[in-house]
């Protein structure tokens, strides 16, 4: 057993931690908050530059075939800086439905772009408000026509193609297709959210060209798949965004002085930091144990991933709410970073799947492996 | 103890309904307005059949009603809707403060444009180096013949930007200790010199502004209370602002029950789930416990106690309760949570709304941690944390800048 990254991975860590202070500043993350630009296309061509979206696609398909546990650093660096991107559409769930369910021809055809950054990718799955399941899908795909809305799609206004959850009447009650967005049939509108740092649309379908991925009628359990692998990179944003929250309040709270002296000595102050360190430190080492399981397909995978995801809503949502708190009022101006937190926080507690879904996941799996 | 209406509060009630029924305004009369104009719209037809600030004097514009009849035209108006108040800083907490240290004279000339809505009111509190430590504050006044000549920046002034008159708090002798040196005034907020900046929020409003003042010349009779007795004239504002701010912050249970209602979770409605059964539960429990305590405090104010640090309370439950509200509302909406578009949303956004405004309300008129400290050392009597700015003269407590 090994519970630490590996050197190489470390100097990795070293290296995209550099790239990122450098190519995403908080002035980059502001100018996509406050610009109309989809995202920061320099950041995601840099990105691509460096070879971080080719990181898990095999090197047939003109990928670098890294481990997982090299996308894991990458997501953590990227949730600190709360980078402005479509990194996860296009890496986390658009590359793994391929890699997961792709045919070797939209293999071929898609993983090349999406390794170099000429392609993004996105997964649609939300129709509507609350829980999504196969029952309240409307979107249906027949002889390779799809025909449904979908909102919000995180992408869905840049990306080139889909992966689209539609209902299937047979098997698990879904099938998956795949569907090019620059095309007849497809009507896309941007959509005002919570975290204008990454865009998010609603995609109108009638009768746009789309072809099956993976077999009619296992949709549903390919969602469970790539969803379960997605969420141990995002939980690993999370908790990057988690640490540099807490990072945030610390030094602010070192200089701010009040009754004469640093609020960083109240105990009011120490306390809810410390438990900031607490939950993130959990967080965290839940995600190491969802890296592992990620990286070698472990049976535990489902287990591990809602744990670090659970663990992970809890830290960055406490530690983006807590930090505008220990900044007062200055936390809660526009001008001031704090909110790039907060609201990208509660973006990926509810993004593929809130925490009481991930909790139900967490307790599911715990009871499958006691039958098992 | 009854918590049912005596005869005489059921026909109060009665007659309140009656006239909210045939007074409040509809959306033709309120088109076209802004949210102050709208305010000033209600406030006034209130004012006039007499229904303005009701507990205030008649000759204050007032209708010298009890507090238990405040407390029934409370729940009579909530349960319309009416557009929001613009108000509450001047008829909350302005209004008490000139009521206890203002002359006749002054009650009689500045209360009734405040009842009316014709005049709206802001706290000038707040500093750059003065939130928490609000007796850490350095505008500073000099005094010149009959005037005082003032000079400084204050910060996070709701309304500053729409407002008639302002409470101040400003640094008379930075020479004795921080609590000492302060003097309490009223201004007038079209004085010259005085410049309003708008702020904005995480939410990209800006209903708070910086204020900066450059000789600005107040008369003396515009100070309440004597010179250096601003801190115990600021506290008389600060404990009505616990009942005039109370917890509230637009998003209630009732919007959170009915959104469960209709999501569902595995399929079944979500209000099913017990989870979620056990927090509305406990956000009931809150809202309730505040409502009542709010009901007693009336109480006490109806003998002629003033409102204690107890109230406290009220503020701190609120804030978060409104922030983990709105956060387990976007959880129930799962994905769709996020988008915060009113057309697109469900119950218009509020939701979205409230999650990016309730960290304010955690701030706002006292940090949670103050709320906590208050209630700790004024209301348990616990000791306060060994202090080094105590009794030493202000100029000498250490700050971050030196
Ligand atoms: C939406 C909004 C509206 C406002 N409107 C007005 C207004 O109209 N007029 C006005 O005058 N002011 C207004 N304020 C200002 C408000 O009263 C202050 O922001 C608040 O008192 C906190 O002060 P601060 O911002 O300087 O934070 P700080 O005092 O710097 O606090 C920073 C952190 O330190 C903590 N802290 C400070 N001291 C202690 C301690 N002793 N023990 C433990 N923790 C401590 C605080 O709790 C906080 O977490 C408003 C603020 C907001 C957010
Ligand atoms: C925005 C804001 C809202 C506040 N709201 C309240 C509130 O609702 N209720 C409240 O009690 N305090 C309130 N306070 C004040 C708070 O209790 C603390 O006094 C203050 O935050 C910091 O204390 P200090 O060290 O400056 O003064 P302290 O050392 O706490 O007190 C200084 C002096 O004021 C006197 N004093 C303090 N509070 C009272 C009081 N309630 N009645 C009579 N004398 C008093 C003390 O006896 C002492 O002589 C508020 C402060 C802020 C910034």
């Amino acid at each position: 057993m090994n519970f630490e990254f590996s050197d190489e991975q470390n100097l990795l860590r070293e290296q995209a931690a550099g790239f990122l202070a450098d190519k995403c500043p908080p002035g980059a993350v502001r100018a996509v908050l406050e610009g109309d630009a989809s995202f920061d296309a320099e950041l995601f061509k840099g990105i691509a530059d460096m070879g971080w979206t080719a990181a898990t696609i095999p090197e047939k398909h003109g990928g670098l075939g890294l481990s997982y546990l090299e996308l894991c650093v990458i997501a953590e660096e990227l949730g600190r800086v709360v980078a402005p991107v479509p990194f996860s559409s296009s890496v986390y769930l658009a590359t793994e439905a391929l890699l997961l369910a792709g045919s070797d021809a939209q293999r071929q055809a898609w993983l090349p772009k999406l390794a170099t950054g000429a392609a993004i990718g996105t997964f649609a799955l939300t129709e509507s408000a609350g829980q999504a399941s196969p029952d309240r899908l409307a979107t249906s795909c027949d002889n390779g026509s799809l025909t449904g809305s979908k909102l919000p799609v995180a992408d869905g206004d840049t990306a080139d193609f889909a992966v689209v959850v539609a209902k299937c009447d047979s098997g698990d009650g879904a099938s998956l297709c795949l569907v090019p967005l620059q095309a007849d049939g497809v009507k896309r509108t941007a959509v005002a959210t919570l975290d204008p740092t990454r865009s998010h649309a609603r995609i109108d379908f009638d009768h746009a060209a789309a072809e099956p991925l993976g077999a009619d009628g296992e949709g549903w359990e390919l969602t469970r798949r790539i969803l379960d692998r997605a969420a141990v990179l995002f939980a690993w944003e999370q908790v990057g965004g988690a640490n540099a929250a807490l990072e945030q309040a610390k030094e602010y709270a070192m200089g701010r002085y009040a009754f004469g002296r640093p609020i960083a000595g109240f105990q009011a102050i120490k306390h809810k930091l410390a438990n900031m360190f607490v939950k993130n430190t959990l967080a965290r080492s839940n995600c190491y144990y969802g890296a592992w399981a990620l990286s070698t397909d472990a049976s535990e995978l489902p287990l591990a991933a809602a744990t670090a995801r659970v663990s992970a809503i809890q830290a960055y949502y406490f530690a983006s709410k807590e930090n505008i708190q220990t900044h007062g009022g200055m936390g809660f101006t526009w001008e001031f970073d704090c909110q790039f937190h907060y609201r990208r926080a509660k973006l990926l507690s509810v993004n593929i799947g809130s925490e009481r879904t991930w909790q139900d996941r967490l307790i599911s799996a715990v009871e499958a492996g006691q039958a098992a | 103890m009854d918590f049912s209406d005596t005869p005489e509060e059921a026909a109060f009630r009665q007659e309140a309904r009656a006239w909210l029924t045939a007074n409040v305004p509809s959306m033709e009369d309120l088109e076209g307005l802004d949210e102050v104009q709208r305010a000033k719209l209600w406030q006034m037809r209130k004012y006039e059949d007499g229904w303005a600030c009701i507990r205030w004097p008649r000759e204050y514009g007032g209708r010298g009603a009890s507090a238990m009849e405040q407390v029934i035209w409370n729940q009579e108006e909530s349960s319309f809707r009416t557009p929001a108040s613009v108000f509450a800083i001047g008829q909350g907490m302005a209004a008490p403060t000139m009521m206890a240290w203002a002359t006749e004279e002054q009650k009689r000339r500045y209360l009734p444009p405040l009842a009316s809505g014709e005049h709206v009111w802001c706290q000038l509190f707040s500093e750059p180096a003065g939130g928490s430590d609000l007796a850490a504050l350095r505008t500073r006044a000099e005094k010149d013949g009959d005037e005082w000549v003032v000079n400084g920046q204050k910060i996070w002034t709701s309304g500053a930007h729409f407002s008639d008159y302002a409470i101040l708090v400003v640094r008379t002798d930075p020479e004795v200790p921080k609590h000492k040196g302060l003097t309490y005034f009223f201004v007038d907020m079209k004085s010259p010199g005085i410049e309003t900046k708008p702020i904005r929020q995480i939410s990209g409003e800006s209903n708070f502004n910086e204020v900066y003042f450059t000789d600005v010349r107040i008369p003396d009779d515009h100070r309440l209370g004597a010179v250096g007795q601003g801190w115990q004239v600021a506290i008389t504002t600060l404990m009505n602002e616990r009942l005039a701010i109370g917890g509230g912050g637009g998003l209630g249970f009732r919007q959170v029950f009915e959104l469960a209602q209709r999501l569902t979770i595995d399929g079944r409605p979500a209000i099913e789930d017990r989870s979620v059964r056990a927090r509305l539960a406990d956000w009931y429990a809150q809202e309730s416990g505040l409502r009542f305590a709010g009901y007693r405090a009336m109480s006490a104010l109806s003998r002629g106690e003033i409102p204690g640090p107890e109230n406290s309370i009220g503020k701190y439950v609120g804030a978060s309760k409104t922030q983990d509200m709105a956060s387990f509302a976007i959880d129930l909406l799962e994905m769709s949570g996020v988008v915060s578009d009113p057309e697109l949303s469900s119950h218009s956004g509020i939701f979205q709304y409230a999650f990016m405004g309730a960290p304010g309300l955690r701030i706002a008129g006292g940090t949670d941690e103050i709320m906590l400290n208050i209630l700790a050392e004024r209301v348990l009597g616990m000791p306060q944390d060994v202090r080094v700015d105590k009794g030493i003269p202000f100029s000498q407590v250490p700050t971050g800048a030196s």
